[in-house]
């Protein structure tokens, strides 16, 4: 086991295109570390590179103390999960997940009890005499992990190693690579795009865009505290809200109205002109089903619910808004960013399940304004980050 | 309904068809070896063996018993696996190549192969007739077994190049990860996994090289050398509108006896080659 | 605080290098390319070379001391010969109509053989048993068959007499040798055209039916546009394989009643009668005509080979 130090990672193709551009990640022994972001983002490079199956351009990669650059990928001691399980079809599940062991030049019986240590924590007994071709695709996975498993390397790396699986199954998976990582102890890193996967198996994320590192932190901090509209409307889901802001004062104004917002936020931001406010859909509230009875009424505004949908222990309603162009250009870039596509400007806000909103009428909402955040549209950048 | 079944009886007859088309020409060249001598000479028209015309085993006894016609079948056995053998070798590492690996000058060798592929064999005849003359392979096993391996390189490399493109990536990169050597790597999963694809590869080759006329003519002069298809044209004198017909009729049998079972056993994997070959490449 | 937030870094300005690996990956490609590369142009380009060469003598192995170099001369002898356009004629002909029958009949076998559920691999091996006979012993038998003292033809024909001699002129004789050439080449045709129909998604074919296509349109619609590169790999390559009909001209006529064709010709100069002077000439007249019907095809019906193989 051995921590992996990533410094100043550089990869360029023939093309001179920085596919990851200076990214320096310290992943502590023992760490589990996920790198997330959409597609084509350099997540994947990076991690083909710490394995060693590709070249890097320049920076260093240290694990367990060694710069381990010039190294092949059979001397790093790693071993990797990838995406389609690559599996070898020739050989049975037994000597598949023996075949690191064999290149090691084990004895059979050393081999044997590996093996069988590994079918018995993933519960592929049953099929260790079966080929590959003849499994599902949960067991192919669960086989891929015990050729990871089985062998005492330094590092797990696993390349979307969930991607192919149903949807059921791969919430499984997750729970199962999860309780595996906390038994072994040894020091992951995790590709994937699902930032649901992202969140709940990590002890940090990393987020990429385009091979640059946006924000590396923990999974609460990413959600809670983004430090850039990218992160912010990256992670969570449904995403979070964007709407054109100004600030005067300690009063922010909104599509829907002017609210009061915390001093420490308004005085980062008032007089900036116009800025991107960013309001996750569970910071909203139908006021008729807030127990308390003293809403802020400073807080509240009608709104014409247009679609809503019920899921049993909440809803969503969406709220259409008119913006200019301008605005409206940045929310679909910003969605394009993120890999998703953003047809209409609306606001899409969480309800409790009791609420008897409904569609095609008004409704009066609160809106948690501390929960808030400030961006600058120009940079990208929070404003009121940590505050 | 009835569309269903009119679709149905339509590929019923297609399938007569189809096997009729195949195998018609077939059955008839061996009704014919079983025609006697005497009744081919007089003339007699017609599909089957006449009354009395028949000639039993005698002529398949003549062809076995016929030291030229023994030497050819040799000959072809010989050169044709020994060029199998060795192109397929050869090919292999040049498909891996291909498939697996940058390097400058792909594109040559792919435009090489499929120039080659096309090749119009007749026009080399002649300067290799000159070459071979000058270099002593004339009329040798070495002398056929070079311009086989030339041109079944192509469709080997082709039909290889195929199969290993087909082989995931991963596979390699995973066997690497996995602590094996580049060679490990080949040996192990690489090799085990295009088998299939080799052996293909084997079959098309020793088809090219069985089925070889030009060169068989071009390039022997006796029997030392001389393929069964130059054989069977040089049988009995070249005028060809007076042959032995029912005695070459066996010889083409016998001739023919080594495809058909290779065709028998490997049908699934020749279908495989060809189309991966030419169409998906 | 753990955060670190990089906002676009600039671009480090290092000119991309070859890496250790990729030079190493050349090497290696090279190395293991090298003899198969050697050995294609070692039969061909050095003979094409030295036909070249050879082309411009006056140069016969019945008479090798009387080599004299006649520069261009062979070739204006063979292009000035009515025999060279009379052979080229027949040869296009024979390439013409043996492809197109082919594409026809093996388009029909490879629906038929798509649509069959049963006894499929019977059928298969069947229509290999045509491409693996030899090519001379398909001669034998096609000669045979149209013979009129031995053969069947002739009999089994409506409106053809029993004693109809197809081998004493000139039409009929071609009409058997393309029977031979194409009875043994329809099945491979129809294996390359049954992989380009596999790759005819079913789905398509039913959104088609659904559309309200009937069969005809499903066929000129959607099934001929998307086998397009199978179809015209498969014409390319037969074509071109026609061209250099040999096998069957020697074994069932011999280029008699001028059914000689251009390869036939070649051979004939070369091994029969020893003239490797102009042999040499029409030789490379030979590789011309093929690269120029190659490039034809090519472009007439824009063949593109690297989407055929999928490469793109």
């Amino acid at each position: 086991m051995a921590a992996i130090e990533m410094k100043n990672i550089v990869k360029k193709y023939g093309d001179g295109f920085p596919a990851v551009n200076d990214v320096s990640i310290d992943v502590a022994d023992g760490e589990f570390m996920i790198l997330v972001g959409p597609s084509g983002c350099g997540k994947s490079t990076l991690l083909r590179m710490i394995v060693g199956l590709e070249d890097i351009t320049s920076g260093d990669m240290i694990i367990g103390g060694n710069r381990v650059n010039d190294l092949a990928p059979r001397d790093r001691n790693l071993s990797m999960v990838f995406q389609n399980y690559a599996l070898y079809p020739h050989l049975t599940v037994y000597e598949n997940i023996a075949f690191p062991l064999r290149l090691a030049k084990m004895s059979n019986k050393e081999i044997d009890e590996k093996v069988r240590d590994a079918s018995k924590t993933l519960d592929l007994d049953e099929h260790l005499q079966r080929k590959p071709g003849n499994l599902s695709g949960g067991q192919r996975q669960r086989v891929a992990m015990g050729r990871a498993i089985v062998r005492e390397a330094k590092a797990f790396l696993f390349d979307e190693p969930l991607s192919n699986l149903d949807a059921k199954l791969r919430g499984q998976m997750r729970t199962e690579i999860a309780r595996l990582q906390k038994r072994l102890g040894i020091t992951t890193v995790y590709v994937t795009h699902d930032q649901t996967e992202a969140m709940t198996l990590g002890d940090r994320v990393a987020v990429m865009k385009r091979g640059v590192l946006q924000q590396l932190a923990s999974p609460r901090e990413l959600y809670e505290q983004p430090v850039n509209l990218f992160v912010a409307g990256f992670i969570g889901s449904p995403p979070m809200n964007f709407l054109p802001a100004t600030v005067e004062g300690d009063q922010v104004t909104l599509p829907f109205g002017t609210f009061s917002i915390p001093s420490a936020k308004a005085e980062k931001t008032a007089g900036k002109g116009l800025l991107m406010a960013g309001i996750r859909p569970e910071h909203f509230e139908d006021v008729s089903v807030i127990q308390s009875g003293n809403v802020d009424t400073s807080r509240t505004f009608r709104a014409h619910i247009d679609v809503r949908e019920w899921l049993g222990d909440q809803q969503y309603a969406y709220v259409p808004y008119e913006a200019e162009a301008e605005v409206q250009a940045q929310l679909k870039e910003l969605a394009r960013e993120a890999d998703s596509d953003s047809l209409r400007t609306q606001l899409v806000v969480s309800l409790d399940s009791d609420s008897k909103v409904t569609e095609d009428d008004d409704a009066t909402l609160f809106i948690d304004t501390d929960k808030m955040h400030l961006f600058d549209p120009s940079t990208g950048e929070n404003l009121t980050v940590g505050l | 309904m009835q569309t269903d079944v009119k679709s149905k009886i339509g590929t019923a007859l297609g399938v007569a068809v189809i096997l009729a088309w195949c195998l018609l020409p077939v059955v008839w060249i061996i009704s014919l070896s079983f025609k006697s001598q005497a009744a081919v000479t007089n003339g007699s028209p017609g599909f089957f063996p006449s009354d009395g015309g028949g000639a039993g085993w005698q002529n398949y006894k003549d062809v076995l018993h016929n030291g030229q016609f023994k030497h050819a079948i040799v000959n072809s056995i010989g050169i044709s696996l020994i060029a199998t053998l060795l192109s397929v070798i050869i090919a292999t590492l040049a498909a891996y190549a291909i498939a697996r690996l940058e390097f400058k000058g792909k594109k040559f060798v792919l435009t090489t192969a499929l120039v080659i592929a096309m090749f119009p064999v007749v026009s080399l005849v002649g300067p290799l007739f000159d070459m071979w003359r000058t270099f002593h392979l004339y009329d040798t096993w070495l002398g056929l077994i070079i311009p086989y391996m030339s041109f079944t390189l192509p469709l080997a490399i082709w039909t290889l190049s195929a199969f290993f493109r087909e082989i995931p990536w991963e596979m390699e990169q995973a066997a690497q990860v996995d602590g094996a050597t580049a060679w490990q790597a080949f040996r192990k999963v690489i090799v085990p996994l295009a088998a299939p694809g080799v052996f293909t590869a084997a079959i098309l080759t020793f088809f090219f090289a069985w089925n070889d006329f030009v060169f068989g003519i071009s390039l022997t002069s006796t029997e030392r050398a001389r393929p069964i298809p130059a054989a069977l044209s040089f049988f009995v004198g070249q005028d060809p509108f007076n042959r032995p017909a029912s005695l070459l009729a066996a010889g083409a049998v016998v001739a023919t006896v080594p495809i058909v079972v290779l065709v028998l056993f490997f049908q699934r994997k020749i279908v495989a080659g060809l189309t991966a070959g030419a169409v998906k490449g | 605080m753990s955060t670190t937030y990089i906002q676009n870094a600039a671009p480090e300005q290092s000119p991309a290098v070859d890496s250790d690996r990729s030079r190493a990956e050349n090497s290696l490609a090279r190395k293991l390319v090298a003899p198969a590369l050697v050995l294609m142009l070692l039969v061909t380009a050095f003979p094409m070379l030295r036909a070249l060469y050879l082309s411009m003598f006056d140069y016969s192995l019945t008479a090798p001391d009387d080599k004299e170099f006649v520069g261009f001369q062979n070739y204006v002898t063979a292009l000035t010969d009515w025999l060279f356009w009379r052979d080229t004629f027949t040869t296009v002909f024979i390439m013409i109509v043996t492809v197109a029958f082919e594409l026809v009949i093996g388009f029909a076998f490879a629906m038929v053989m798509h649509k069959v559920i049963f006894a499929r691999g019977v059928i298969r091996t069947s229509i290999l048993i045509p491409y693996g006979v030899i090519t001379v012993v398909s001669g034998f038998a096609w000669q045979f068959a149209f013979s009129y003292q031995n053969g069947f033809v002739n009999s089994w024909l409506p409106f053809i007499d029993t004693d109809f001699n197809w081998f004493a002129e000139r039409n009929s004789s071609l009409i058997a040798i393309m029977a031979s050439e194409i009875w043994k080449t329809t099945p491979f045709m129809s294996l390359l055209l049954l992989a380009g129909l596999a790759q005819v998604s079913n789905d398509m074919l039913e959104a088609a039916r659904v559309d309200g296509a009937t069969w005809w349109q499903r066929l000129y619609k959607v099934i001929l546009p998307n086998m397009r590169a199978a179809i015209m790999v498969a014409v390319l390559f037969r074509a071109l394989d026609a061209y250099r009909i040999f096998d069957n001209i020697f074994v069932m006529t011999a280029g008699a009643n001028k059914t000689e064709s251009i390869s036939f010709l070649t051979y004939r100069q070369v091994i029969e009668q020893f003239q490797l002077g102009i042999g040499s000439a029409l030789s490379v007249l030979l590789f011309l005509s093929v690269l120029v019907i190659a490039f034809l095809i090519v472009k007439l019906f824009k063949v593109d080979l690297a989407d055929a193989r999928q490469e793109n």
